[in-house]
């Protein structure tokens, strides 16, 4: 059976005609992401067991004629920075190497309770810092297009999967573009949805303030799918939001003429040339679809990557003080306990983790809290400002999401700041908590894939789904796969 | 210069941090052009700005806090599962009161 290019439409399909039953389709996906994993590490590993247990729950309520669920049998892949009960749960990092959570985030539980099959736990940079998954203790992972480039980060494991046809859709998540900017490097559908849509309960965190847990999906519908049967208030995550959750996906009418879009002049300074193109291209299709498409200035932009980089390793290094040897399977041995914690922590992070604690203790320390951690949720609130006033005008904001598309594994792993100015258009969603999204656009002459980016405002995902999806409809996608 | 590699001695001590010589270089280099970049901010004036700690939105004061209702807990012998040393249902760590 061939799995590779399957999307949720077909796979729903697929059950309802019995060419295949959805234990099948989990052996298929199961055989075929194991042997194809070699070729890009995007799965730190899977879980057989956890698959075929579910697949057999779908096949039991189809036989007894029951509704298994709008995922019942997709074969998803889940970012090892989201727990799952009894799987192993790294966050790419030595020191959880070992760690088998005793609980399921309640984003799995929902999607399992609506019949998707979880093949495995994905590569990602370690506790989802970085943004080439270069930074995992468990090797880089390879973008399935151009194997000797990086795929993006954080959530590299899981573009690379949804990109390779190893998963038909993924979990990832998103602080500063973690699953934008690898659904462009890969050329596949990731979006970060409103901060509170979807609970954190069970997301390792990395900054609570910015986290987020989004989809990847091969198309724009697979993708709403899985944020609608996600999202919605949940009682073990006091920040998940109240505000009741539409259905995307009946509201994708392909209709967006008079669509007012914002095209941010911040956004398009310092573009790689042929990525500008693609854009440009894109936002000409958009216009013949009916968009209205105009000018607007987000002034703070220029700010956006200090202030994240403060709010972030601040958050970061309080948020990783909890990994000191006494709960979490590793401990190093030394006699004391203070001794215990640090060479826990020293031998158990990775460079980049053990920049961001520094960075994180530094801007919150005595003396220094009001210069930069104070100073830069001031600058937040500028940041999120902009957008408020760019929505009074415009219905979504279009922009690129990378300056540049995939670039060479090693290239810039030496150069801690040009790797954190790499996540400029993307960083700004976050500290504004607005929903924004990547969709394919086009390939580079070279052939690595361009994303596009959709901003649109807090719980307006409906806008923001409506015009990628017409854009997808429109031929936007192609030669993006 | 700003931080040397003494600051970050004591920065990584106040962090429980071990880091190596070669990591202390490495890491004072890279936090003072880091640091350096993050100056941009003080062109910006935010005398008058609210701070942002998080994305809110309206809702009513209390409706965060769920039902007083007991749930079931994890369990002691679940919760410490994970730990490197546990023992008679606690978490072990090396002694710190000298009897």
């Amino acid at each position: 059976m061939i799995t590779e290019s399957l999307t949720i439409d077909q796979v729903q399909a697929g059950l309802a005609t019995r060419k295949f039953s959805a234990v099948e389709l989990a052996q298929s996906a199961l055989s075929f992401a194991q042997a194809e994993n070699p070729k890009t590490n995007a799965y730190l590993h899977f879980c057989p067991e956890r698959a075929l247990a579910a697949a057999e729950r779908v096949d039991k309520k189809l036989a007894a004629g029951e509704n298994a669920g709008p995922l019942a049998g997709v074969p998803l892949a889940v970012k090892d920075v989201i727990v799952t009960k009894g799987v192993r749960t790294t966050c790419g990092s030595r020191l959880l190497e070992r760690y088998v959570p005793p609980y399921d985030a309640t984003a799995v539980v929902r999607l399992e309770q609506a019949g998707a099959v979880i093949l495995g736990k994905t590569n990602c940079d370690e506790f989802a810092m970085g943004s080439s998954n270069e930074n995992s203790a468990f090797g880089p992972v390879r973008n399935p297009v151009a194997p000797d480039r990086v795929p993006g980060g954080s959530s590299g494991g899981s573009a690379a999967a949804v990109a390779q046809g190893t998963a038909v859709a993924a979990l990832g998540s998103d602080t500063g573009g973690s699953v934008r900017q690898p659904a462009s490097f890969c050329g596949v559908v990731g979006v970060t949805p409103t901060y509170g849509r979807v609970s954190r309960y069970g997301l390792v965190a990395f900054a609570s303030s910015l986290d987020h847990i989004g989809p990847f999906g091969k198309t724009v519908r697979d993708a709403a799918l899985l944020l609608e049967t996600m999202a919605g208030r949940d009682e073990c995550d006091s920040t998940s939001a109240f505000a009741p959750v539409p259905s995307y996906t009946a509201q994708l009418d392909g209709k967006v003429a008079g669509l007012k879009i914002g095209l941010p002049r911040e956004y398009f300074e310092g573009l790689a040339s042929e990525s500008g193109d693609r854009i440009h291209q894109a936002i000409a299709l958009l216009k013949k679809l009916g968009c209205e498409a105009r000018e607007i200035s987000l002034p703070a932009t220029k700010y956006a990557v200090p202030c994240y980089y403060i709010i972030a390793t601040a958050e970061a290094s309080s948020n990783l003080a909890r990994y000191d040897g006494v709960r979490y399977t590793t401990r190093a041995n030394e006699d004391t306990l203070s001794g215990m914690y640090r060479a826990t922590r020293g031998e158990g992070f990775g460079a980049e983790c053990k920049r961001r604690i520094m960075l994180g203790t530094y801007v919150l320390s005595h003396g220094y809290y009001d210069a930069y951690y104070l100073k830069a949720q001031k600058v937040r609130a500028l940041i999120a400002e902009d957008f408020r006033k760019a929505f009074t005008k415009v219905d979504a904001i279009v922009a690129p999401v990378s300056p540049f598309p995939a670039f060479k594994i090693g290239e810039k792993v030496d150069d801690p700041l040009q790797m954190y100015l790499s996540d400029i258009y993307t960083i700004t969603g976050d500290l504004a908590g607005i929903p924004c999204m990547s969709v394919p656009c086009g390939k580079t002459s070279e052939g690595l894939p361009v994303g596009m980016q959709i901003l649109a405002k807090h719980f307006d995902e409906t806008t923001m789904f409506r015009l990628a999806d017409a854009f997808e409809k429109a031929g936007g996608f192609a030669g993006s796969n | 210069m700003k931080i040397t590699e003494s600051q970050v001695r004591d920065v990584a001590d106040l962090a429980n941090l071990n880091l190596t010589d070669s990591e202390i270089v490495r890491l004072a280099k890279d936090m003072d052009e880091i640091l350096t970049h993050m100056d941009a901010l003080d062109e910006l004036d935010t005398s008058t700005v609210e701070p942002m700690a998080q994305v809110l939105y309206q809702s009513d004061e209390t409706a965060t806090l769920r039902a007083d209702e007991i749930v079931p807990p994890l369990g002691n012998e679940t919760a410490l599962a994970n730990a490197p040393l546990a023992g008679a249902g606690y978490y072990k760590v090396p002694k710190v009161i000298e009897r």
